[in-house]
């Protein structure tokens, strides 16, 4: 028997388990609320009102648990030196990956910066491919020759991976050009930082695509800190969402995954019938910038914590699991546990992939080689001609 | 005692006796030898036409600069074109290098062919992250997931009384990236072939044209006019062919080897002159097997000299062809200053066609 369920924040509801639908599979619409209201910059906000199903609830918990425990076990390899050179991780920010991807299809294109691991694992990226190329094996996405800040999936519309901060803005925009110019019913994601927001390029990309009507959907991942520098110490007006000036803004709780589908869709909605709009999705990183920083000598292990107890994006969702009595303690928990042993497997899969060959140093320099030369350290050692 | 052979050597060319030098005139060979089409085409003209060309073939190719539509062009290369092809396939860009340069760029991650103009390569600077670390790297860090079918192209170099600012030559810097493919034309059909080569190329290309050479006027055969003639990228010509002295340049320095060429003739020096036209990859194999028939080296640009493209080839041919060479490698390059105004100045700051006579006597142990 399926139950509407409307504005269900504060009722507990407990039904006798043997009526209780088998939940992973349960795609009845419900209609949960956001905990927070959207803040609209020359738009009207969508409504609070998010359409969702007891499935994607849980494939959200799902998600983002996955993306924890990779950038977790992510950090104990960078530790044990698996993993060398930056390694920027997203955990506390998984929210805005998954709540994305339920709004959009594989035909959308999304492009980040280098905090890109779990951006890569939502558009469908394997954990042991994510692994792989981390250690800088073979197996990996990008044949371990990118590294952290360099996955792809080209054929999840995937552009990567940037580490020039600010640069994929204005490369996000031309990838919405290209759709328009195509004449495909398909936007372009483009994610940047606060530290990038302030980048003139962004400017630059964000005049030409309001100009042209490019379907650009701007997210600025407000997690406050430009590397160690707060927001209000790196903007004058650190309202993003406002900063398009003629182009509209929302400012979202990215810590809320529903909030963030809600975002994305109207988003979606927006930029193919009027071009380009801005996203300010305020989030927060657990972790600091990268590795090399313990993310303590700019804001305090209380406000952290803080954070974690208050906004965790996962605690939420599992908070609203249990209260709309889609699953019980033991089945989250249960559901955490395989995670965990995905990613466990993944890693030590990924630590049995062999390195590239030394060969693959000089492939993938171009695509036409047309007898191109490429030299090693000493040329008379090592010469070798693109075929 | 090699440089008391050098001494002697030197003693002989001065009294005339040369060892090595012949004295027979090489065949006169047309410096533009192309085939017996009495068709002329300026640079101008050729860069319009194979533009269109590509834009007619295929639909994902498009052109997008500063005032290259409404305006036809800075430089009047892309005259005509938003007429022909509308405001859908010619675009015209505020003064935003970054943001349109990274625009095309993503456009080409997503399969585009973009023709991006920089009203002269100058402003590419303001660009250069974008050429080199979004395009020229794409295709290698992710594994040839993500391939940039991109042309960069403008008018490079020095042009006339323009100043510091407006007369950089870039192709040392961009030829110095890999992933990077660097192509300067010097006459119409090596701007028809290479162009059209650069459109059709599926990886990022600097094309570098020169600004004094679009209004000249150069012969062109039948088979560079049909629209499927294209040249192959990283490969040299001969321009003339000679026995003495191998000179290798590009660009505008073509036509001023060429005429020092005709003057050491005059003086029964035999040049060989080499049009690189593709800076990256380098055509070593010409260059080498050049300088091992006439034993010595002179290469000129108009670039700054330090770390400059002769350098590189010098450097290469020390490296293969050594115990080839007669005479101590040949560099003549724009002066070590930026570029000053005043025209006398201006002229001492460029190479001119004095300079590569004198550097390819001396190679031939030859003083005034």
């Amino acid at each position: 028997m399926a139950l509407s369920r409307l504005s269900l924040r504060s009722t507990t509801f407990l039904k006798p388990s043997s009526l209780r639908r088998h939940v992973s599979t349960d795609t009845t619409p419900i209609t949960i609320e956001t905990a927070a209201p959207f803040t609209s910059h020359q738009c009207d906000p969508p409504s609070r009102s998010v359409e969702t199903s007891s499935a994607e609830i849980l494939s959200f918990f799902r998600d983002m648990a996955r993306m924890r425990r990779m950038e977790i076990a992510a950090d104990s390899l960078y530790k044990s030196k698996l993993i060398r050179g930056f390694c920027h991780l997203y955990d506390g920010q998984e929210a805005l990956a998954v709540g994305m991807e339920a709004a959009i299809t594989k035909k959308d294109a999304i492009i980040t910066s280098y905090r890109d691991h779990c951006t890569f694992l939502g558009r469908g990226g394997e954990l042991v491919d994510a692994f792989s190329e981390l250690m800088g094996r073979m197996r990996g996405c990008s044949n371990g020759k990118g590294g952290s800040m360099h996955f792809y999936k080209k054929d999840a519309c995937f552009y990567g991976g940037h580490g020039i901060v600010g640069a994929q803005i204005p490369l996000g925009c031309g990838l919405a050009f290209a759709q328009k110019y195509s004449k495909e019913e398909n936007v372009s994601f483009v994610l940047y930082g606060d530290g990038a927001a302030n980048q003139g390029q962004l400017f630059e990309a964000l005049n030409i695509a309001a100009l042209w009507d490019l379907p650009a959907i701007l997210v600025c991942e407000n997690n406050h800190y430009g590397m160690g520098t707060a927001t209000w110490r790196s903007a004058k007006s650190p309202a993003y969402f406002k900063r398009g000036d003629y182009v509209p803004g929302l400012k979202v709780d990215g810590m809320d995954v529903l909030a963030v589908k809600q975002a994305c869709k109207f988003a979606k909605e927006h930029a193919l019938k009027n071009g380009p709009i801005i996203l300010e999705m305020d989030t927060y990183r657990y972790h600091g910038h990268s590795m090399s920083d313990p993310g303590s000598t700019y804001r305090t292990r209380d406000e952290v914590s803080g954070v974690r107890q208050v906004r965790d994006p996962i605690e939420r969702v599992r908070k609203l699991l249990l209260s709309h009595d889609i699953a019980t303690e033991k089945e989250l928990k249960d559901m955490e546990k395989e995670v965990r042993k995905e990613v466990d497997d993944a890693v030590a899969q990924a630590k049995e992939s062999p390195v590239p060959e030394a060969s693959e140093l000089f492939t993938n320099m171009y695509v036409k080689d047309c007898g191109v030369e490429s030299f090693g350290a000493d040329r008379k050692e090592l010469k070798v001609t693109l075929a | 005692i090699r440089e008391k052979m050098w001494g002697i050597l030197r003693q002989r060319g001065i009294d005339g006796g040369g060892l090595s030098l012949r004295r027979t005139r090489s065949a006169l060979v047309s410096a533009r030898s192309y085939a017996a089409g009495s068709k002329e085409m300026t640079v101008r003209d050729a860069l319009n036409s194979a533009i269109d060309e590509e834009m007619s073939a295929d639909p994902k190719v498009f052109v997008m600069g500063e005032e290259v539509g409404q305006y036809q062009g800075a430089y009047k290369i892309t005259k005509g074109l938003l007429e022909k092809y509308g405001p859908e396939r010619v675009y015209d860009t505020p003064i935003t290098e970054a943001g349109f340069t990274g625009i095309g760029v993503g456009a080409a991650y997503a399969g585009l062919k973009p023709v991006v103009e920089f009203m002269t390569f100058n402003f590419s600077m303001q660009a250069i992250d974008h050429i080199i670390n979004s395009a020229a790297k794409s295709n290698y860090m992710s594994a040839g997931q993500i391939n940039v079918p991109i042309v960069f192209r403008g008018p490079n170099g020095a042009a006339a009384g323009v100043g510091a600012q407006h007369s950089q030559c870039y192709a040392a810097w961009y030829a110095s990236v890999p992933g990077l493919k660097v192509l300067a034309p010097y006459s119409a059909e090596d701007a028809r072939g290479l162009l059209k080569a650069a459109i059709r190329d599926p990886d990022p290309v600097v094309f570098l044209e020169n600004e004094l050479l679009y209004g000249e006027s150069f012969p062109i055969s039948e088979e560079a006019l049909d629209s499927s003639f294209c040249l192959p990228i990283g490969k040299a010509k001969i321009e003339r062919e000679g026995k003495d002295v191998t000179i290798v340049t590009f660009s505008k320095m073509v036509g001023f080897a060429l005429k020092a060429a005709e003057k050491l003739a005059e003086e029964g020096i035999s040049a060989e002159v080499i049009n690189l036209r593709s800076i990256r990859p380098l055509d070593r194999e010409t260059i080498n097997a050049s300088v091992r028939k006439t034993s010595r080296l002179v290469t000129v640009e108009e670039g700054f000299p330090q770390h400059g493209v002769c350098a590189e080839i010098c450097a290469s041919v020390v490296e293969e062809s050594f115990s080839y060479l007669d005479a101590p490698v040949e560099r003549i390059a724009g002066a070590d200053v930026p570029m000053p105004y005043a025209a006398n100045l201006e002229r001492l700051a460029l190479p001119q066609v004095e300079d590569i006579v004198r550097a390819a006597k001396r190679a031939c142990y030859r003083s005034k």
